[in-house]
């Protein structure tokens, strides 16, 4: 199975090459752990943690490979939910813990699970380094824009303006957009997708484990406590049509009530808009293209939502290969034990040595 | 002509000069000849934080002790015997370290009025009789090397011209070959390590190669060294040695407890003055099964380790003080997760940036204390350089067998002092192999990742990928036994109590603490610990050579004590703890033991001297 890990063609679950593969199948019930769920009646969390339970079978490997690693904040009560091993460690530490976990053991599938406080207020730094270094995680980033665990604080993602027990009279912290963050990172694999569209998190999930490197997956979580409705605008029926668009690679980006709506490039500045009545010939109407080596095109579909969710892009906005940091570093640790493997007899005399005689 | 050949048991030599003059490498090599030449020795490094201070002033001036002698010493020396002086500045700033009589040898060349204005000097001091109550001897070295290499350039095997920068750059190398000559030095070394050196840029190895002989050469022709030393081997006990260095020797038992407890060696670390020559060093070692990751900031190196930990690998950040408070909310996550992880803090002069290069005791209080809640952590410190090899080892030992994150307290002194070390064989090293869980350890047949070993209360480490062993830990406090999250109030007691029982246990796995009391009629002990073991070692012979009675103890364990340290310092009249901090020890053996400790503290960046100590504690014993 290693050998794949080095060839860019293979299909399939990238990210778990070289992880033991289980014998028979596992289903989802193989994946509750046996402690009672304490996540508020109502919160988005269930249905993450549902849509996960129900996708780690697919992945075909063995249960005890697979390792969750959380911080802080409701979202990182996630471990304790799954019958895998876990850890819930320190608020924001959790990618830097699994970068250390996933260097030193290429059998295992390693997941994070974090929040909007976690991920990029407190454990910024820790995100973008792990983003860019590309060590072979999977970050589920539940962004609920508040923080719920300290009771209903403004978020890294809150909207200026919101009114919160820490900001009452609006926040004016402007916020990040994740997607853009891990963006400028230098992400190799980041999307976005809503707690409450199982299907759609459950493609994105088999997406992310498809790709082998840091996978960044947003998902929009309500918190019906603290921040109750926050992305009704992508959920209602009446109206997530028009809000709503659902990247799929090759597919032009056409959405809203019979498709009136579209996204357009500037072809002078290369901007991204949405605008209406434009017909299907129109060369600037953007196809959707996750493989583009050049990060531009999906920071601009990032940029789109910011602000008041109107337009919001679901689905992969980029999908890169790269190499990725736990392999290149073990690959230099075999060169080396391959070459010469180490002796420590001869390491400890060194080469300037003398000897007092008995 | 013969010189007068004068044997010596001892010599200081410091050399000094700007940090771009090459101190620290000629010092280094100076020290290579001298340990090849079999004599014991000890090295002290001082240098400035900033790699470039303004070239000729006093903040600029880096230097480089070395002692050597024809027995075994304990440290690098109070004051020198000889001063190389390369400028104005390395003169002056060394000069108030010097004995009347103390031979100079100093670079006349830039004695310029400029030059002693950047050295703060109102007049020329070679010309007006400051320097009267030394033995000077004025070389222009800078010139003569100038001309030796452009000689060597025009010569038969000339390989080319370098510069005249270049040419005078080699001025280190004069030095230390007249300094080699002085002291009948064996130079083989030094003339490989500069052809290794500068093998590919042959103008460059011939104009230090010149630069050396000549001055060897300046030695034996010249009248004004009319006398040369001579240092007989020191009778060490017998066995292959090597001169080796604090930071390289606690890389080296890092190393070695990855091999001998058969895990992969996983370092996660910030680069930090003065440990990073840890991280250097384990980076070159991949050979070893070594994993290193040059982390974002210290909470990631740590936070990177501790993951390696909960994978079953042998796990280490290094750091130096600043870096040790960054990660205190990961140790503690590692206190309540019951892993293994070896927090290795090189400390510094503090508080906040404090100084980064020179060397300080300050941080005990912080490793034994320096977290929220109750959270012990064993604290271990290696006494020499060649000690942090031994101590890294028992660090490893602590942490693999009580799942314990463990701190190793270095210094700045031992990091980049040395000192010759004799070899360990592989074999003796201790077996450090551990257990990992396999299966279920319950009695209905589930796995209980708090169920203790009754003999070390550590719990069973299950890594993952074991099957049926499938749990999850974490920061919130655990129900005993099963792990799972317990706010139950008597369950948090009862945690609390099981963790330092724990810590607190490793004391029956100690030796009982070692006494040196030749006369066994000391009524005064000294006790310290860490780097203060030289100078506090030397000080007790120079007490006894004296006729007086003093007892040593030096501890290596400071967190649990050794068995039997409370009986010993209720022995003595008077317990006397010299530290480099404000007396960080003290207050734990006052509060701990209930005696009255005599402190002694100086925080000034350097070791104490052996003769500072010698007077303190004559002063003790004689009631002075």
């Amino acid at each position: 199975m290693v050998d794949l890990v080095d060839d860019p063609s293979a299909e399939g679950f990238r990210s778990v090459f070289g992880v033991p593969r289980v014998e028979g199948t596992l289903r989802a019930r193989d994946f509750k752990s046996d402690q009672e769920v304490r996540w508020c009646p109502g919160c988005g969390d269930y249905a993450i943690l549902a849509a996960v339970q129900g996708f780690l079978p697919e992945l075909g490997v063995r249960r005890e490979n697979i390792v969750f690693i959380s911080g802080i904040g409701c979202s990182s009560r996630f471990p304790y939910y799954l019958n895998t091993y876990g850890m819930h460690s320190i608020h924001g530490r959790a990618p830097a813990i699994a970068t250390g976990l996933a260097t030193t053991r290429p059998d295992l599938s390693v997941w994070v699970a974090t929040g909007d406080g976690d991920a990029l207020s407190i454990g910024g730094n820790h995100l973008i380094h792990s983003l860019r270094r590309n060590v072979n995680l999977k970050i589920l980033l539940f962004n609920n824009r508040i923080y719920g665990l300290t009771k209903g604080q403004y978020s890294p993602t809150s909207e200026v303006g919101k009114i919160t027990k820490s900001s009452p009279f609006g926040s004016v912290d402007e916020p990040f957009d994740p997607l853009s963050l891990a963006l400028g990172a230098g992400a190799t694999f980041v999307a976005r997708t809503i707690d409450s569209d199982r299907k759609h998190l459950t493609s994105v999930l088999r997406a992310a484990a498809a790709h082998r490197g840091t996978a960044l997956v947003e998902i929009y979580q309500n918190c019906n406590i603290f921040n109750d409705g926050a992305f009704d605008l992508l959920k209602e029926p009446g109206v997530r049509g028009e809000s709503v668009i659902r990247l799929e690679h090759g597919q032009p980006l056409r959405f809203g009530t019979d498709g009136r709506l579209v996204v357009l490039r500037d072809l002078a500045t290369g901007e991204l808009r949405v605008v209406e009545g434009v017909p299907d010939d129109d060369p600037a109407i953007v196809v959707h293209d996750a493989y583009q080596a050049d990060p531009t095109y999906a920071f601009g579909l990032s940029r789109l939502g910011v602000g008041d969710l109107r337009y919001t892009p679901i689905g992969v906005l980029r999908s890169v290969s790269r190499p990725v940091y736990d392999d290149e570093v073990r690959a230099q640790i075999a060169r080396a034990t391959q070459h010469r493997p180490g002796d420590l007899g001869t390491l400890l005399r060194g080469k300037d040595t003398w000897t007092v005689p008995a | 002509m013969t010189k007068e050949v004068m044997q010596l048991d001892r010599v200081v030599i410091r050399f000094a000069g700007d940090s771009g003059d090459g101190m620290q490498l000629t010092g280094d090599r100076f020290t290579a000849e001298t340990a090849v030449f079999g004599n014991d020795v000890s090295t002290l490094p001082n240098f400035p934080a900033e790699i470039r201070a303004p070239a000729g002033t006093l903040p600029g001036v880096s230097s480089f002790q070395v002692h050597f002698a024809n027995y075994d010493i304990l440290t690098s020396g109070d004051r020198p015997d000889v001063l190389v002086a390369m400028n104005p500045a390395a003169l002056k700033a060394n000069l108030a370290d010097l004995r009347p009589g103390t031979t100079i040898i100093v670079d006349t060349h830039d004695f310029s009025p400029r030059n002693l204005q950047r050295a703060e000097y109102t007049s020329n001091p070679l010309e007006d009789d400051s320097l009267q109550s030394y033995h000077v001897h004025p070389v222009d070295l800078t010139q003569l090397t100038v001309d030796a290499v452009r000689q060597a350039a025009e010569g038969p095997d000339s390989a080319g011209e370098v510069g005249r920068k270049d040419a005078a750059r080699a001025k280190n190398m004069f030095a230390l070959g007249l300094v080699s000559w002085l002291f009948h030095r064996p130079t083989e070394s030094t003339l490989e390590y500069l052809t290794a050196k500068f093998g590919d840029r042959p103008a460059l190895l011939a104009a230090n190669l010149a630069a050396f002989k000549a001055g060897w050469n300046y030695g034996e022709t010249t009248e004004d060294f009319a006398v040369r030393y001579e240092v007989k081997p020191a009778a060490l006990r017998p066995g292959a040695y090597r001169n080796i260095s604090g930071n390289l020797a606690l890389a080296y038992g890092l190393i070695a407890a990855g091999e001998r407890s058969g895990l992969p060696l996983f370092l996660g670390s910030y680069p930090i003055t003065p440990a990073s020559d840890v991280l250097h060093e384990l980076a070159r070692q991949k050979a070893f099964n070594v994993y290193t990751v040059q982390a974002e900031d210290e909470i990631a190196g740590i936070g990177a380790a501790l993951g390696a930990a909960f994978g079953g690998a042998l796990a280490v950040t290094t750091t130096s003080g600043p870096g040790l408070a960054l990660k205190s909310e990961t140790i503690g996550l590692g206190v309540a997760l019951e892993l293994p992880l070896l927090v290795c803090d090189v400390q510094r002069g503090g508080p906040s940036t404090g100084l980064p290069t020179k060397t300080e005791q300050a941080d005990l209080l912080q490793a034994m204390f320096g977290r929220n809640g109750e959270a012990p952590v064993p604290v271990v410190a290696p006494r020499s350089p060649a000690d942090c090899f031994d101590t890294a080892l028992e660090a490893a030992r602590i942490a693999l067998t009580y799942r314990t994150p463990v701190i190793l307290l270095s210094d700045g002194a031992l990091a980049n002092g040395s000192e010759p070390w004799r070899i360990p064989d592989v074999e003796s090293l201790p077996d450090l192999r551990p257990e990992f869980a396999t299966g279920p350890n319950g009695d209905d047949g589930g796995f209980l990742p708090y169920l203790r070993d009754p003999e070390t209360l550590a719990r069973p480490w299950a890594v993952p990928g074991t099957p049926g062993l499938e749990h999850r830990i974490g920061g919130i406090e655990k129900a005993d036994r099963t792990g799972e999250v317990s706010y139950d109030p008597d369950n948090h007691d009862r945690m609390v109590r099981l963790r330092q029982a724990k810590v607190d246990g490793i004391a029956g796995s100690l030796s009982p603490v070692e006494v040196d009391d030749p006369s066994g009629q000391a009524r005064v002990l000294v006790l310290g610990w860490g780097s203060t073991y030289g100078p506090i070692g030397a000080a007790c012979r120079r007490v006894r050579g004296e006729g007086l009675d003093i007892a040593q103890a030096h501890l290596r364990h400071l967190n649990p004590f050794p068995p039997g340290l409370g009986e010993v310092l209720h022995h003595y009249d008077r317990v006397v703890v010299p530290e480099m901090n404000l007396g960080q020890l003290a207050l734990l053996l006052r509060a701990r033991f209930l005696v009255d400790v005599y402190g002694y503290h100086k925080v000034r960046g350097m070791p104490f001297q052996a003769e500072e100590l010698a007077d303190l504690l004559k002063g003790v014993i004689t009631g002075g």
